[in-house]
Protein backbone atom coordinates (compact mmCIF):
# COMPACT_ATOMS: atom_id res chain seq x y z
CA UNK A 1 0.00 0.00 0.00
CA UNK A 2 1.43 3.51 -1.12
CA UNK A 3 1.11 6.58 1.32
CA UNK A 4 -1.87 8.25 -0.76
CA UNK A 5 -0.93 11.45 0.95
CA UNK A 6 0.28 14.07 -1.89
CA UNK A 7 3.37 16.11 -0.17
CA UNK A 8 4.56 17.59 -3.41
CA UNK A 9 3.94 17.95 -6.56
CA UNK A 10 6.34 17.47 -9.86
CA UNK A 11 6.28 17.03 -13.51
CA UNK A 12 6.26 13.18 -14.54
CA UNK A 13 9.14 13.78 -16.81
CA UNK A 14 11.33 15.25 -14.45
CA UNK A 15 10.48 11.64 -12.99
CA UNK A 16 12.47 10.50 -16.61
CA UNK A 17 15.32 12.36 -16.55
CA UNK A 18 16.36 11.57 -12.64
CA UNK A 19 15.77 7.65 -13.95
CA UNK A 20 17.70 8.22 -17.27
CA UNK A 21 20.80 9.96 -15.12
CA UNK A 22 20.87 7.10 -12.57
CA UNK A 23 20.96 4.48 -15.74
CA UNK A 24 24.18 6.37 -17.00
CA UNK A 25 26.05 6.49 -13.94
CA UNK A 26 25.01 2.40 -13.33
CA UNK A 27 25.40 1.09 -17.03
CA UNK A 28 27.45 2.08 -19.21
CA UNK A 29 25.57 0.62 -22.21
CA UNK A 30 22.50 2.97 -21.82
CA UNK A 31 22.88 5.99 -24.52
CA UNK A 32 20.07 8.55 -25.21
CA UNK A 33 19.11 10.32 -27.93
CA UNK A 34 16.71 13.62 -28.65
CA UNK A 35 14.95 15.18 -31.27
CA UNK A 36 16.12 18.48 -30.52
CA UNK A 37 13.74 18.89 -26.82
CA UNK A 38 16.73 18.11 -24.65
CA UNK A 39 15.24 20.66 -21.65
CA UNK A 40 11.45 19.58 -22.31
CA UNK A 41 12.72 15.72 -22.13
CA UNK A 42 14.88 16.81 -18.86
CA UNK A 43 17.17 15.10 -20.39
CA UNK A 44 19.85 17.59 -20.32
CA UNK A 45 22.08 16.14 -16.98
CA UNK A 46 22.78 12.87 -19.02
CA UNK A 47 23.62 14.87 -21.95
CA UNK A 48 25.55 17.00 -19.57
CA UNK A 49 26.96 14.17 -17.62
CA UNK A 50 27.54 11.41 -20.69
CA UNK A 51 28.32 13.49 -23.67
CA UNK A 52 29.18 10.63 -25.39
CA UNK A 53 26.45 8.50 -24.97
CA UNK A 54 24.23 11.36 -26.28
CA UNK A 55 23.17 11.76 -29.81
CA UNK A 56 21.48 15.11 -30.41
CA UNK A 57 19.71 14.24 -33.71
CA UNK A 58 17.96 17.66 -34.72
CA UNK A 59 14.47 17.61 -35.86
CA UNK A 60 14.34 14.24 -37.30
CA UNK A 61 12.49 11.71 -35.46
CA UNK A 62 12.64 8.79 -38.32
CA UNK A 63 16.29 9.05 -39.02
CA UNK A 64 16.09 9.11 -34.54
CA UNK A 65 14.59 5.69 -34.35
CA UNK A 66 16.37 4.13 -36.87
CA UNK A 67 19.65 5.13 -35.24
CA UNK A 68 18.23 3.52 -32.14
CA UNK A 69 17.53 0.18 -33.61
CA UNK A 70 21.61 0.55 -34.98
CA UNK A 71 22.59 1.32 -31.84
CA UNK A 72 20.79 -1.60 -29.75
CA UNK A 73 21.93 -3.91 -33.17
CA UNK A 74 25.52 -3.36 -31.93
CA UNK A 75 24.71 -3.81 -27.94
CA UNK A 76 23.57 -0.79 -26.78
CA UNK A 77 20.66 0.19 -24.44
CA UNK A 78 18.71 3.24 -26.30
CA UNK A 79 16.23 6.04 -24.92
CA UNK A 80 14.71 7.80 -27.49
CA UNK A 81 13.15 11.16 -26.35
CA UNK A 82 10.64 13.28 -27.90
CA UNK A 83 6.94 14.32 -27.39
CA UNK A 84 4.63 11.81 -27.43
CA UNK A 85 2.84 12.22 -30.77
CA UNK A 86 6.59 12.68 -32.20
CA UNK A 87 7.18 9.26 -30.77
CA UNK A 88 4.24 7.05 -32.13
CA UNK A 89 2.46 8.71 -34.98
CA UNK A 90 4.72 10.42 -36.58
CA UNK A 91 7.36 7.29 -36.63
CA UNK A 92 4.95 4.32 -36.29
CA UNK A 93 6.45 2.18 -39.70
CA UNK A 94 10.02 3.15 -38.23
CA UNK A 95 8.87 1.51 -35.12
CA UNK A 96 7.29 -0.91 -36.44
CA UNK A 97 10.05 -2.72 -38.92
CA UNK A 98 13.26 -1.12 -37.57
CA UNK A 99 12.20 -1.62 -33.86
CA UNK A 100 9.29 -3.90 -32.97
CA UNK A 101 9.34 -7.11 -36.22
CA UNK A 102 13.08 -6.42 -35.83
CA UNK A 103 13.07 -6.90 -32.15
CA UNK A 104 15.26 -3.98 -31.25
CA UNK A 105 16.22 -3.43 -27.17
CA UNK A 106 14.97 -0.09 -27.48
CA UNK A 107 13.16 2.49 -25.09
CA UNK A 108 11.11 4.61 -26.48
CA UNK A 109 10.40 7.33 -23.79
CA UNK A 110 7.47 10.33 -24.86
CA UNK A 111 6.75 13.18 -22.76
CA UNK A 112 3.45 15.53 -22.95
CA UNK A 113 1.17 12.84 -23.66
CA UNK A 114 -2.46 13.34 -23.58
CA UNK A 115 -4.52 16.14 -22.81
CA UNK A 116 -2.39 17.64 -19.79
CA UNK A 117 0.11 19.19 -22.08
CA UNK A 118 -2.06 21.60 -22.14
CA UNK A 119 -2.03 25.22 -24.43
CA UNK A 120 -0.22 23.82 -27.16
CA UNK A 121 -3.78 22.24 -28.17
CA UNK A 122 -5.03 19.11 -30.31
CA UNK A 123 -1.77 18.85 -32.71
CA UNK A 124 0.69 18.03 -29.91
CA UNK A 125 -2.12 15.86 -27.65
CA UNK A 126 -1.81 12.54 -28.88
CA UNK A 127 -4.50 10.59 -27.20
CA UNK A 128 -4.19 7.42 -30.01
CA UNK A 129 -0.22 6.35 -28.51
CA UNK A 130 -1.07 3.43 -26.54
CA UNK A 131 -3.30 2.36 -28.94
CA UNK A 132 -0.57 2.58 -31.70
CA UNK A 133 2.00 0.89 -29.70
CA UNK A 134 0.05 -1.59 -27.94
CA UNK A 135 -1.01 -3.02 -31.26
CA UNK A 136 2.63 -3.88 -32.14
CA UNK A 137 3.54 -7.85 -31.40
CA UNK A 138 6.48 -7.93 -28.72
CA UNK A 139 6.36 -3.98 -27.89
CA UNK A 140 5.75 -3.18 -23.69
CA UNK A 141 3.51 -0.43 -22.89
CA UNK A 142 4.17 1.32 -19.65
CA UNK A 143 1.99 4.84 -18.73
CA UNK A 144 3.62 6.05 -15.17
CA UNK A 145 1.05 7.65 -12.56
CA UNK A 146 3.82 10.30 -10.95
CA UNK A 147 7.38 11.32 -10.37
CA UNK A 148 8.44 8.21 -8.19
CA UNK A 149 7.06 5.92 -10.40
CA UNK A 150 7.83 7.29 -13.77
CA UNK A 151 12.09 7.42 -12.59
CA UNK A 152 11.65 3.97 -10.99
CA UNK A 153 9.96 2.90 -14.57
CA UNK A 154 12.85 4.32 -16.59
CA UNK A 155 15.27 2.47 -14.79
CA UNK A 156 13.34 -0.52 -14.81
CA UNK A 157 13.04 -0.97 -18.37
CA UNK A 158 16.47 -1.03 -18.87
CA UNK A 159 16.70 -4.41 -17.41
CA UNK A 160 14.23 -6.06 -19.51
CA UNK A 161 15.57 -7.40 -23.30
CA UNK A 162 13.15 -5.65 -25.69
CA UNK A 163 11.24 -2.68 -26.99
CA UNK A 164 8.98 -0.15 -24.76
CA UNK A 165 6.92 2.40 -25.17
CA UNK A 166 7.30 4.44 -21.85
CA UNK A 167 4.85 7.41 -21.69
CA UNK A 168 4.95 10.40 -19.41
CA UNK A 169 3.31 13.83 -19.26
CA UNK A 170 4.37 17.46 -19.10
CA UNK A 171 2.55 19.15 -16.17
CA UNK A 172 3.67 18.98 -12.42
CA UNK A 173 1.56 16.36 -10.61
CA UNK A 174 1.11 15.07 -7.06
CA UNK A 175 3.69 12.84 -6.17
CA UNK A 176 1.91 9.82 -3.88
CA UNK A 177 3.72 6.00 -4.82
CA UNK A 178 6.33 4.97 -2.66
CA UNK A 179 9.87 4.67 -4.24
CA UNK A 180 10.80 1.15 -4.84
CA UNK A 181 11.28 -1.77 -6.95
CA UNK A 182 9.01 -1.12 -10.47
CA UNK A 183 7.48 -4.51 -11.78
CA UNK A 184 6.41 -4.31 -15.47
CA UNK A 185 2.99 -5.66 -15.77
CA UNK A 186 2.22 -6.19 -11.99
CA UNK A 187 -0.56 -4.09 -11.17
CA UNK A 188 -0.18 -1.91 -7.58
CA UNK A 189 -3.18 -1.61 -5.10
CA UNK A 190 -3.92 1.54 -3.75
CA UNK A 191 -6.98 1.76 -2.25
CA UNK A 192 -9.03 -0.97 -0.96
CA UNK A 193 -12.59 -1.33 -1.53
CA UNK A 194 -15.66 -3.69 -2.01
CA UNK A 195 -18.54 -1.78 -4.31
CA UNK A 196 -16.53 -1.08 -7.75
CA UNK A 197 -12.57 -1.86 -8.84
CA UNK A 198 -11.49 1.73 -10.56
CA UNK A 199 -8.28 0.81 -12.62
CA UNK A 200 -6.38 3.75 -13.55
CA UNK A 201 -2.81 4.58 -15.42
CA UNK A 202 -0.90 7.71 -15.85
CA UNK A 203 -2.25 10.78 -14.35
CA UNK A 204 -5.60 9.78 -14.23
CA UNK A 205 -4.56 7.80 -11.33
CA UNK A 206 -4.49 10.30 -9.16
CA UNK A 207 -7.98 11.86 -10.25
CA UNK A 208 -9.28 7.71 -9.57
CA UNK A 209 -7.94 8.05 -5.68
CA UNK A 210 -9.48 11.88 -5.16
CA UNK A 211 -12.73 10.27 -6.17
CA UNK A 212 -12.36 7.06 -4.56
CA UNK A 213 -12.46 9.76 -1.23
CA UNK A 214 -15.29 11.28 -2.49
CA UNK A 215 -17.23 8.10 -2.81
CA UNK A 216 -16.50 7.44 0.35
CA UNK A 217 -18.13 10.08 2.16
CA UNK A 218 -21.22 8.64 0.00
CA UNK A 219 -20.43 5.37 1.75
CA UNK A 220 -19.14 3.69 -1.03
CA UNK A 221 -16.30 1.68 -1.34
CA UNK A 222 -14.10 1.95 -3.78
CA UNK A 223 -11.30 0.40 -4.94
CA UNK A 224 -8.53 1.62 -6.75
CA UNK A 225 -5.59 -0.12 -8.78
CA UNK A 226 -2.87 1.16 -10.63
CA UNK A 227 -2.21 -0.72 -13.76
CA UNK A 228 1.09 1.12 -15.12
CA UNK A 229 1.33 -1.15 -17.44
CA UNK A 230 -1.17 -1.76 -20.38
CA UNK A 231 0.93 -4.62 -21.83
CA UNK A 232 1.54 -7.20 -20.98
CA UNK A 233 -2.00 -6.47 -18.65
CA UNK A 234 -1.93 -8.15 -15.16
CA UNK A 235 -4.64 -10.32 -16.28
CA UNK A 236 -4.84 -11.84 -12.91
CA UNK A 237 -4.82 -9.10 -10.56
CA UNK A 238 -8.05 -7.35 -13.06
CA UNK A 239 -10.10 -10.73 -12.09
CA UNK A 240 -9.45 -11.68 -9.37
CA UNK A 241 -10.38 -7.99 -8.02
CA UNK A 242 -13.45 -8.15 -9.85
CA UNK A 243 -14.29 -11.39 -8.46
CA UNK A 244 -15.27 -9.22 -5.30
CA UNK A 245 -16.69 -6.39 -6.32
CA UNK A 246 -18.06 -7.35 -9.73
CA UNK A 247 -18.25 -4.16 -11.49
CA UNK A 248 -15.38 -1.69 -12.76
CA UNK A 249 -14.27 1.92 -13.91
CA UNK A 250 -11.33 2.29 -16.33
CA UNK A 251 -9.74 6.26 -16.27
CA UNK A 252 -7.14 6.95 -18.71
CA UNK A 253 -5.65 10.18 -20.24
CA UNK A 254 -6.31 8.63 -24.15
CA UNK A 255 -9.21 8.03 -26.20
CA UNK A 256 -11.75 5.49 -25.07
CA UNK A 257 -10.72 3.46 -28.58
CA UNK A 258 -7.47 1.25 -28.03
CA UNK A 259 -6.48 2.76 -24.56
CA UNK A 260 -6.34 1.12 -21.00
CA UNK A 261 -10.23 0.52 -21.16
CA UNK A 262 -10.27 -1.12 -24.22
CA UNK A 263 -8.17 -3.61 -23.05
CA UNK A 264 -9.94 -4.62 -19.97
CA UNK A 265 -13.36 -4.79 -21.71
CA UNK A 266 -11.84 -7.47 -23.96
CA UNK A 267 -9.78 -9.41 -21.28
CA UNK A 268 -13.52 -9.22 -19.19
CA UNK A 269 -15.60 -9.74 -22.63
CA UNK A 270 -13.49 -13.19 -23.12
CA UNK A 271 -13.20 -14.29 -19.11
CA UNK A 272 -15.30 -12.74 -17.26
CA UNK A 273 -18.46 -10.56 -18.69
CA UNK A 274 -18.67 -7.49 -16.02
CA UNK A 275 -20.02 -4.27 -16.18
CA UNK A 276 -17.31 -1.60 -17.16
CA UNK A 277 -17.44 1.95 -17.31
CA UNK A 278 -15.35 4.23 -19.50
CA UNK A 279 -13.82 7.32 -18.21
CA UNK A 280 -11.71 8.46 -21.24
CA UNK A 281 -11.52 10.89 -24.39
CA UNK A 282 -14.76 9.82 -26.68
CA UNK A 283 -13.40 10.20 -30.17
CA UNK A 284 -12.81 13.55 -29.99
CA UNK A 285 -9.71 15.83 -30.23
CA UNK A 286 -8.45 18.11 -27.83
CA UNK A 287 -7.76 21.57 -27.57
CA UNK A 288 -5.85 24.31 -25.78
CA UNK A 289 -6.66 25.38 -22.33
CA UNK A 290 -4.95 24.88 -18.82
CA UNK A 291 -4.67 20.96 -17.80
CA UNK A 292 -7.47 21.00 -15.31
CA UNK A 293 -9.77 23.01 -17.49
CA UNK A 294 -8.91 20.56 -20.42
CA UNK A 295 -10.25 17.31 -17.67
CA UNK A 296 -12.86 18.41 -16.83
CA UNK A 297 -14.35 19.68 -20.16
CA UNK A 298 -13.13 16.12 -21.87
CA UNK A 299 -14.85 13.47 -19.18
CA UNK A 300 -11.88 13.02 -17.16
CA UNK A 301 -11.76 14.72 -14.13
CA UNK A 302 -12.90 13.47 -10.20
CA UNK A 303 -16.19 14.03 -10.70
CA UNK A 304 -16.65 11.98 -13.95
CA UNK A 305 -14.65 9.45 -11.59
CA UNK A 306 -17.36 9.17 -9.64
CA UNK A 307 -20.06 9.01 -11.47
CA UNK A 308 -18.62 6.48 -13.97
CA UNK A 309 -18.48 4.16 -10.60
CA UNK A 310 -22.01 4.60 -9.65
CA UNK A 311 -22.80 4.12 -12.75
CA UNK A 312 -21.12 1.06 -12.80
CA UNK A 313 -22.57 -0.33 -9.56
CA UNK A 314 -26.08 0.58 -10.86
CA UNK A 315 -25.13 -1.98 -13.77
CA UNK A 316 -24.23 -4.79 -11.38
CA UNK A 317 -26.98 -7.50 -11.56
CA UNK B 1 41.91 -9.16 -51.20
CA UNK B 2 41.95 -12.93 -52.13
CA UNK B 3 40.06 -13.54 -54.76
CA UNK B 4 41.01 -13.76 -59.07
CA UNK B 5 38.70 -11.57 -60.99
CA UNK B 6 37.83 -14.84 -62.34
CA UNK B 7 37.23 -16.52 -59.43
CA UNK B 8 34.75 -13.27 -58.43
CA UNK B 9 33.32 -13.98 -62.07
CA UNK B 10 31.94 -17.24 -61.10
CA UNK B 11 30.29 -16.49 -58.26
CA UNK B 12 28.50 -13.60 -59.65
CA UNK B 13 27.31 -16.12 -62.43
CA UNK B 14 25.94 -19.05 -59.38
CA UNK B 15 24.37 -15.97 -57.87
CA UNK B 16 22.86 -15.00 -60.87
CA UNK B 17 21.55 -18.55 -61.27
CA UNK B 18 20.12 -18.73 -57.52
CA UNK B 19 18.60 -15.34 -58.56
CA UNK B 20 16.50 -16.61 -61.38
CA UNK B 21 15.94 -20.16 -60.12
CA UNK B 22 14.39 -19.04 -56.68
CA UNK B 23 11.81 -16.42 -57.93
CA UNK B 24 11.00 -19.04 -60.49
CA UNK B 25 10.32 -21.54 -57.67
CA UNK B 26 7.93 -19.37 -56.14
CA UNK B 27 7.04 -17.33 -59.05
CA UNK B 28 7.13 -13.99 -56.82
CA UNK B 29 10.05 -11.67 -55.98
CA UNK B 30 12.72 -9.19 -57.18
CA UNK B 31 14.74 -10.45 -59.90
CA UNK B 32 15.58 -7.14 -61.69
CA UNK B 33 16.95 -5.50 -58.88
CA UNK B 34 19.12 -8.37 -57.50
CA UNK B 35 20.54 -9.33 -60.73
CA UNK B 36 21.79 -5.71 -61.26
CA UNK B 37 23.58 -5.99 -57.84
CA UNK B 38 24.87 -9.38 -57.93
CA UNK B 39 28.21 -8.18 -59.06
CA UNK B 40 28.20 -5.79 -55.70
CA UNK B 41 27.08 -8.43 -53.22
CA UNK B 42 29.82 -10.72 -54.20
CA UNK B 43 32.96 -8.99 -54.34
CA UNK B 44 31.48 -6.96 -51.08
CA UNK B 45 31.01 -10.78 -49.00
CA UNK B 46 33.72 -12.60 -50.84
CA UNK B 47 36.62 -9.93 -51.08
CA UNK B 48 35.64 -7.03 -48.95
CA UNK B 49 34.01 -7.36 -45.76
CA UNK B 50 35.83 -8.65 -42.78
CA UNK B 51 33.56 -11.15 -40.79
CA UNK B 52 32.74 -14.12 -39.66
CA UNK B 53 30.36 -15.77 -41.55
CA UNK B 54 30.28 -19.33 -39.41
CA UNK B 55 29.87 -17.59 -36.16
CA UNK B 56 27.12 -14.76 -36.98
CA UNK B 57 26.97 -12.76 -34.32
CA UNK B 58 23.87 -9.51 -34.12
CA UNK B 59 26.00 -7.15 -32.84
CA UNK B 60 28.48 -7.51 -35.46
CA UNK B 61 31.53 -5.92 -32.90
CA UNK B 62 34.68 -5.91 -34.64
CA UNK B 63 33.62 -6.70 -37.99
CA UNK B 64 32.57 -4.98 -40.63
CA UNK B 65 28.52 -4.96 -40.75
CA UNK B 66 26.22 -4.32 -44.25
CA UNK B 67 22.86 -3.30 -44.46
CA UNK B 68 20.32 -4.30 -47.17
CA UNK B 69 17.83 -1.14 -46.93
CA UNK B 70 15.74 -1.77 -49.95
CA UNK B 71 15.10 -5.22 -49.31
CA UNK B 72 13.33 -6.56 -51.87
CA UNK B 73 16.32 -7.46 -53.67
CA UNK B 74 16.10 -10.48 -51.34
CA UNK B 75 17.62 -12.51 -53.24
CA UNK B 76 20.62 -11.31 -54.41
CA UNK B 77 21.18 -10.78 -50.36
CA UNK B 78 20.45 -14.22 -49.77
CA UNK B 79 22.68 -15.72 -52.35
CA UNK B 80 25.45 -13.39 -51.18
CA UNK B 81 25.11 -14.96 -47.53
CA UNK B 82 24.52 -18.61 -48.58
CA UNK B 83 27.48 -18.41 -50.42
CA UNK B 84 29.95 -16.76 -48.05
CA UNK B 85 28.86 -19.68 -45.49
CA UNK B 86 25.85 -17.73 -43.55
CA UNK B 87 24.11 -20.91 -43.87
CA UNK B 88 24.06 -23.48 -46.18
CA UNK B 89 22.72 -23.24 -49.94
CA UNK B 90 20.06 -25.98 -49.72
CA UNK B 91 18.20 -23.49 -48.16
CA UNK B 92 17.85 -21.12 -50.65
CA UNK B 93 15.18 -23.76 -51.97
CA UNK B 94 12.62 -22.17 -49.32
CA UNK B 95 12.98 -18.64 -50.33
CA UNK B 96 9.04 -17.17 -49.35
CA UNK B 97 7.88 -20.59 -49.07
CA UNK B 98 5.94 -21.16 -45.40
CA UNK B 99 8.07 -21.24 -42.64
CA UNK B 100 11.13 -20.11 -44.22
CA UNK B 101 13.56 -17.68 -42.86
CA UNK B 102 13.60 -16.61 -46.37
CA UNK B 103 11.03 -14.40 -45.52
CA UNK B 104 10.01 -11.92 -48.64
CA UNK B 105 11.99 -9.41 -47.55
CA UNK B 106 14.76 -9.80 -45.33
CA UNK B 107 13.90 -9.85 -41.57
CA UNK B 108 15.97 -10.83 -38.08
CA UNK B 109 12.62 -12.09 -37.16
CA UNK B 110 13.16 -16.01 -37.81
CA UNK B 111 16.55 -15.75 -37.22
CA UNK B 112 18.68 -16.40 -40.63
CA UNK B 113 22.01 -15.26 -40.20
CA UNK B 114 23.54 -12.28 -41.97
CA UNK B 115 20.46 -10.20 -40.83
CA UNK B 116 20.81 -7.62 -38.70
CA UNK B 117 17.49 -5.53 -39.72
CA UNK B 118 14.43 -6.00 -41.12
CA UNK B 119 14.01 -4.20 -44.48
CA UNK B 120 11.38 -3.83 -47.23
CA UNK B 121 9.41 -0.65 -46.40
CA UNK B 122 12.17 1.85 -47.92
CA UNK B 123 13.94 4.29 -46.62
CA UNK B 124 15.42 3.16 -43.48
CA UNK B 125 18.53 1.36 -43.33
CA UNK B 126 20.91 4.21 -43.64
CA UNK B 127 19.60 5.35 -40.47
CA UNK B 128 20.02 2.02 -38.92
CA UNK B 129 23.90 2.35 -40.17
CA UNK B 130 24.13 5.34 -38.48
CA UNK B 131 23.42 3.71 -34.71
CA UNK B 132 25.83 1.26 -35.70
CA UNK B 133 28.35 3.44 -37.00
CA UNK B 134 28.19 5.52 -33.70
CA UNK B 135 28.10 2.75 -31.78
CA UNK B 136 31.45 1.30 -33.34
CA UNK B 137 32.84 4.15 -32.35
CA UNK B 138 31.58 4.23 -29.00
CA UNK B 139 33.26 1.37 -28.62
CA UNK B 140 36.50 2.15 -30.53
CA UNK B 141 35.72 -0.28 -33.02
CA UNK B 142 37.32 0.89 -36.42
CA UNK B 143 35.21 -2.00 -38.75
CA UNK B 144 32.88 -0.28 -41.04
CA UNK B 145 29.02 -0.30 -41.79
CA UNK B 146 28.24 -1.04 -45.58
CA UNK B 147 24.88 -0.23 -46.41
CA UNK B 148 23.19 -0.58 -49.53
CA UNK B 149 20.15 1.36 -51.02
CA UNK B 150 18.12 1.94 -54.38
CA UNK B 151 17.83 5.14 -56.53
CA UNK B 152 14.13 5.12 -56.69
CA UNK B 153 14.40 4.89 -52.50
CA UNK B 154 16.11 8.05 -52.42
CA UNK B 155 12.93 9.57 -52.89
CA UNK B 156 12.12 8.53 -49.33
CA UNK B 157 12.71 11.68 -46.52
CA UNK B 158 14.48 9.72 -43.69
CA UNK B 159 17.60 8.90 -46.27
CA UNK B 160 18.46 12.85 -46.00
CA UNK B 161 17.82 13.11 -42.49
CA UNK B 162 20.20 10.36 -41.86
CA UNK B 163 22.87 11.92 -44.83
CA UNK B 164 22.24 14.80 -42.84
CA UNK B 165 23.04 13.34 -39.10
CA UNK B 166 25.79 11.25 -40.85
CA UNK B 167 27.48 14.49 -42.33
CA UNK B 168 27.23 16.46 -39.37
CA UNK B 169 28.40 13.48 -36.83
CA UNK B 170 31.26 12.80 -39.12
CA UNK B 171 30.39 9.34 -39.75
CA UNK B 172 33.41 8.37 -41.62
CA UNK B 173 32.60 4.27 -41.03
CA UNK B 174 29.49 4.55 -42.84
CA UNK B 175 29.77 3.47 -46.74
CA UNK B 176 26.79 3.56 -48.64
CA UNK B 177 26.11 2.42 -51.96
CA UNK B 178 23.25 3.82 -54.22
CA UNK B 179 22.42 1.34 -57.08
CA UNK B 180 21.49 3.88 -59.60
CA UNK B 181 19.72 1.67 -62.24
CA UNK B 182 17.37 4.55 -62.79
CA UNK B 183 14.63 2.43 -63.01
CA UNK B 184 11.33 2.31 -60.16
CA UNK B 185 7.96 -0.13 -60.54
CA UNK B 186 6.11 2.49 -62.27
CA UNK B 187 8.84 3.76 -64.99
CA UNK B 188 12.43 5.34 -64.99
CA UNK B 189 13.35 7.25 -61.93
CA UNK B 190 13.87 10.34 -64.48
CA UNK B 191 10.10 10.45 -65.02
CA UNK B 192 8.85 9.64 -61.93
CA UNK B 193 11.10 12.07 -59.23
CA UNK B 194 14.39 12.48 -60.90
CA UNK B 195 17.55 13.27 -59.08
CA UNK B 196 19.47 15.31 -61.19
CA UNK B 197 23.51 15.05 -60.35
CA UNK B 198 23.03 12.59 -57.81
CA UNK B 199 26.95 13.42 -56.94
CA UNK B 200 26.73 17.24 -56.03
CA UNK B 201 23.47 16.16 -54.38
CA UNK B 202 25.43 14.20 -52.26
CA UNK B 203 28.76 16.63 -52.01
CA UNK B 204 26.09 19.37 -50.62
CA UNK B 205 25.21 17.03 -47.61
CA UNK B 206 29.03 16.72 -46.59
CA UNK B 207 29.75 13.46 -47.89
CA UNK B 208 32.29 12.04 -50.12
CA UNK B 209 31.60 10.34 -53.21
CA UNK B 210 32.88 8.20 -55.19
CA UNK B 211 31.19 6.52 -58.45
CA UNK B 212 32.10 3.22 -60.11
CA UNK B 213 30.49 0.95 -62.71
CA UNK B 214 28.60 -1.76 -60.42
CA UNK B 215 28.94 -4.39 -62.78
CA UNK B 216 32.24 -4.44 -63.85
CA UNK B 217 33.71 -6.57 -60.68
CA UNK B 218 37.29 -4.75 -61.23
CA UNK B 219 35.52 -1.68 -60.87
CA UNK B 220 33.60 -2.96 -57.89
CA UNK B 221 36.62 -4.16 -56.07
CA UNK B 222 38.73 -1.17 -56.87
CA UNK B 223 36.46 1.40 -55.60
CA UNK B 224 35.12 -0.52 -52.50
CA UNK B 225 38.93 -0.86 -51.69
CA UNK B 226 39.84 2.97 -51.97
CA UNK B 227 36.71 3.58 -50.05
CA UNK B 228 37.53 1.49 -47.09
CA UNK B 229 40.88 3.68 -47.11
CA UNK B 230 38.88 7.12 -46.96
CA UNK B 231 38.03 6.37 -43.45
CA UNK B 232 38.96 8.32 -41.18
CA UNK B 233 38.94 11.67 -43.11
CA UNK B 234 35.91 13.24 -40.91
CA UNK B 235 33.43 12.69 -44.17
CA UNK B 236 30.88 9.68 -44.71
CA UNK B 237 31.38 7.83 -48.00
CA UNK B 238 28.75 7.34 -50.57
CA UNK B 239 29.48 5.33 -54.22
CA UNK B 240 27.31 5.87 -57.01
CA UNK B 241 26.87 2.84 -58.47
CA UNK B 242 25.65 2.56 -62.10
CA UNK B 243 24.20 -0.72 -62.36
CA UNK B 244 21.92 -2.12 -65.45
CA UNK B 245 18.71 -3.63 -63.77
CA UNK B 246 18.67 -7.24 -64.91
CA UNK B 247 21.96 -7.43 -65.19
CA UNK B 248 23.41 -10.55 -67.00
CA UNK B 249 19.83 -12.22 -68.50
CA UNK B 250 19.60 -10.32 -71.66
CA UNK B 251 15.82 -10.17 -71.79
CA UNK B 252 15.02 -8.68 -68.27
CA UNK B 253 17.58 -5.50 -69.11
CA UNK B 254 16.72 -2.27 -70.84
CA UNK B 255 13.61 -1.58 -68.82
CA UNK B 256 11.95 -1.67 -65.63
CA UNK B 257 9.47 -4.51 -66.24
CA UNK B 258 11.37 -7.46 -64.60
CA UNK B 259 11.46 -4.88 -61.03
CA UNK B 260 8.96 -7.64 -59.38
CA UNK B 261 8.05 -10.19 -61.39
CA UNK B 262 9.31 -13.96 -62.07
CA UNK B 263 10.39 -15.57 -65.54
CA UNK B 264 8.12 -18.72 -66.65
CA UNK B 265 9.99 -22.32 -67.44
CA UNK B 266 11.37 -20.99 -71.02
CA UNK B 267 12.63 -18.02 -69.60
CA UNK B 268 14.19 -19.78 -66.93
CA UNK B 269 15.97 -21.57 -69.31
CA UNK B 270 17.14 -19.21 -71.03
CA UNK B 271 18.63 -17.31 -68.60
CA UNK B 272 20.40 -20.04 -66.95
CA UNK B 273 21.61 -20.64 -70.46
CA UNK B 274 22.94 -17.62 -70.32
CA UNK B 275 24.77 -18.36 -66.91
CA UNK B 276 26.81 -21.08 -66.40
CA UNK B 277 27.13 -23.49 -63.37
CA UNK B 278 29.74 -22.54 -61.60
CA UNK B 279 29.80 -23.45 -57.70
CA UNK B 280 27.03 -25.98 -57.99
CA UNK B 281 23.09 -25.23 -57.84
CA UNK B 282 21.63 -25.33 -54.59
Amino acid sequence: MSNLTAMEKKDTRSGFGDGLYELGVQNKDVVGLCADLTGSLKMNKFQNEFPDRFFQVGIAEANMMGMAAGLATAGKIPFTGTFANFSTGRVYDQIRQSIAYSHKNVKICASHAGLTLGEDGATHQILEDIGLMKMLPGMTVINPCDYNQTKEATIAIAEHNGPVYLRFGRPKWPIFTETGKFEIGKALHLREGKDVTIFATGHLVWNSLEAAKALAEEGISAEVINIHTIKPLDNEAILDALSTTRCAVTAEEHQMHGGLGDSICQLLALNSPTPVEMVAVNDSFGESGKPEELLDKYGLGIKDVVAACKRAIARKG
Amino acid sequence: MTKSTEELEKYVSQTRRDIVRMVHAVQSGHPGGSLGCAEYLTVLYQDILRHNSSNFSMDGKNEDVFLLSNGHISPVFYSALARSGYFSVEELATFRKLNTRLQGHPTTHEGLPGVRIASGSLGQGLSVAAGIAEAKKLNGDDKLVYVLMGDGELQEGQIWEALMYAAHNKLDNIIATVDVNGRQIDGDTKDIMGFEDLKSRFESFGWNVLTMDGNDVDDVRDTLSKAGVLQGNGQPICILMNTEMGNGVDFMMGSHAWHGIAPNDEQLASALDQNPETLGDY
